[in-house]
């Protein structure tokens, strides 16, 4: 996955004084490693932090919790749908967590089925109200061309006619094809196209953590980005 | 996987991400919109040389579930009545544009020629050649019997649909194919994908009904119904048909093969004594259309332990799994990955690295 030429990691992300003592450094986690070179953006307080925020916007914009449905997009919009419900079931009370959340798979939606090789198709599983008149929360781990989003809304449309839908992202990386905007950001984080955002999750990957790879060409702004977010 | 030929094709991995795919696939025609628009703009050919009715409609229920354009050539009424071949049929159909040819013919090997002819582009899936293969029906089978009986042993037989069986192969099953083994394509596509994985098939048959060359079959022949059913205890029962049709060299009746049908039915025809032999979770099961009262009676077709007409319902979504995988992807990507299909799973549909390559 490291197409560009292989970086020293920078100094200030070897020492990643928000993980876990014993985790090791970000360049050797344990199964899906990013590539060398590529930098931890967001640790695990920091994607803890965004998902705790989004969760108390999205109580606020929809003023309460009650017709709320969270739609994750596997395979990572998934695990961060089932948090976000946890602490809008933390929130309030009368929400059940369980009951919040949902998966949609988009695969069969794509419009760039043709120029991969055949992807897997994952799990669609609604919660028991359905979606109907409810107000769905589409989940993703990142947000780029919009493409995928187009995608699950072709796929609302088959499954439903919910009241209103919106879009929670962890990470907003810029670089739209569509006119597609979020409703909640977990970070926005400005990139080239040449570069790569990877996010693990614990549920997927065994650790939390949003890193970037990539080529030198924004390598300036990068820093900076990482700088603000520290 | 470039085409569907032979069951002898798949590896265990590929055989459960085909069931795998058809599971989601069934999962979405539950919904009040069964329609997805995954292969809008691909053409599928029907090209049927012999009789069908619920393969052809279940190809063509499946492709248009798919939003696929779906063109329905059947022998008699075309040109092939009047002697055209079978290369000059496919270049007609390959002039057309035809991105799948889903082949039914009389002559073993007709699918394989057709795939490796050149004379048509695309994909090409075997649904009934001769004697030889019918691929789809033994994955709708297999993907019928993992549904019922392969969480049964976990979960009990009465919570059938409430675990998972995504991933799981049928290892450990004991399956029984009873019948007409010496004419069926649906047999022998079933002994290889359930051996592929991991079940245990015993053939059944009277002498006359089976091939020369079953002890090569990685199978246990038995001619003896009654004591398979005792003795093995087998979580499914495959009833196959009496393929009269084919038996008419020996005149009207099967007489080659068989003295007579009473006798036909009293040795290897499951009734409601034979049924009462299989253990509680066992399921009946038939590749229709049945003869009633030869092969299966109707105690047996009607009792809530067969599964005959969910065998149909698996096999639009089978089918849609098989179009999907075949026809989905990158035509000249999926000609190299066909082995990774299975390990791309693993790291979910969509990584980081396929994300920044939409870019």
């Amino acid at each position: 996955m490291s197409s560009g030429p292989v970086v020293p990691n920078d100094p200030s992300s070897m020492v990643p004084v928000e993980r876990p003592a014993g985790t090791g450094a970000p360049g050797v986690p344990a199964a899906p490693a990013p590539a060398p070179g590529s930098r931890l953006v967001l640790g695990a307080p920091e994607i803890s932090r965004a998902l705790t925020r989004i969760a108390h916007e999205i109580l606020e914009r929809n003023h309460g919790g009650a017709d709320i449905v969270l739609l994750g997009i596997p395979t990572r919009g998934l695990p961060l749908a089932v948090r976000l419900a946890e602490r809008l079931a933390a929130v309030e009370p009368e929400l059940v967590a369980a009951d919040l959340v949902g998966s949609l798979d988009v695969t069969m939606y794509r419009d760039d089925l043709h120029k991969h090789p055949t992807r897997t198709i994952g799990a669609t599983l609604l919660p028991p109200s359905g979606i109907d008149g409810r107000i769905v929360v589409l989940v993703d781990d990142v947000l780029y061309s919009g493409r995928t989003i187009r995608a699950a809304l072709d796929a609302i449309s088959d499954l439903g006619r919910p009241r209103a839908v919106q879009l929670a992202a962890l990470v907003d990386r810029g670089h739209r094809e569509l006119p597609i905007r979020p409703d909640y950001v977990g970070k926005n984080l400005p990139t080239s196209q040449s570069e790569k955002v990877r996010v693990l999750l614990t549920e997927t990957d065994g650790e939390d953590g949003v890193f970037i790879a990539g080529r030198q060409g924004a390598e300036t702004r990068q820093s900076a980005e990482i700088e603000e977010s520290r | 996987m470039r085409h569907l030929l032979s069951t002898a094709d798949l590896d265990s991995a590929a055989a459960v991400h085909i069931l795998d795919t058809a599971a989601q696939m069934a999962a979405t025609q539950s919904r009040e919109i069964k329609k997805l628009p995954t292969l809008r703009g691909r053409t599928v050919v029907n090209l049927f040389f012999e009789d069908s009715t619920r393969t052809r409609i279940s190809f063509e229920t499946a492709a248009k579930r798919l939003s696929a354009d779906v063109i329905n050539f059947s022998a008699k009424g075309s040109s092939v009545s009047k002697g055209e071949s079978l290369k000059d049929t496919a270049l007609t159909l390959q002039a057309m544009g035809a991105d799948a040819v889903v082949v039914r013919h009389q002559s073993s090997g007709a699918p394989h020629t057709l795939a490796h002819s050149g004379w048509v582009d695309g994909a090409v899936i075997n649904a009934g050649d001769g004697t030889h293969q019918h691929p789809t029906q033994a994955l709708l089978d297999a993907f019928t019997i993992r549904r019922h009986v392969a969480m049964a042993g976990a979960a009990g037989a009465g919570a059938i649909g409430q675990l998972d069986p995504t991933g799981r192969d049928l290892a450990g099953l004991k399956i029984a194919i009873v019948g007409d083994v010496l004419h069926s394509r649906v047999a022998r596509s079933n002994v290889l994908l359930l051996r592929t994985l991991g079940a245990d098939v015993t053939l059944v048959a009277p002498p006359t009904l089976v091939p020369v060359g079953v002890e090569a079959w990685p199978c246990r022949v038995s001619y003896h119904l009654d004591e398979v059913l005792r003795d093995q205890q087998p979580d499914a029962i495959m009833m196959l048909r009496v393929q009269r049709e084919r038996m008419s060299a020996g005149g009207a009746g099967g007489g080659a093969f068989f003295p007579n049908p009473l006798e036909y039915t009293r040795g290897f025809g499951l009734d409601a004594r034979r049924l009462a032999l299989l253990p509680e979770h066992a399921i009946v099961m038939h590749p229709g259309p049945m003869n009633r009262g030869l092969e299966i009676s109707a105690d047996a077709a009607d009792s809530p332990r067969a599964v005959i007409v969910e065998q149909v319902a698996n096999g639009v979504a089978v089918r849609m799994a098989v179009l999907y995988l075949l026809l989905a992807g990158d035509s000249a990507g999926s000609a190299s990955t066909a082995g990774s299909a299975s390990t791309a799973g693993s790291a979910g549909p969509r990584t980081a690295d396929e994300r920044t390559a939409i870019a």
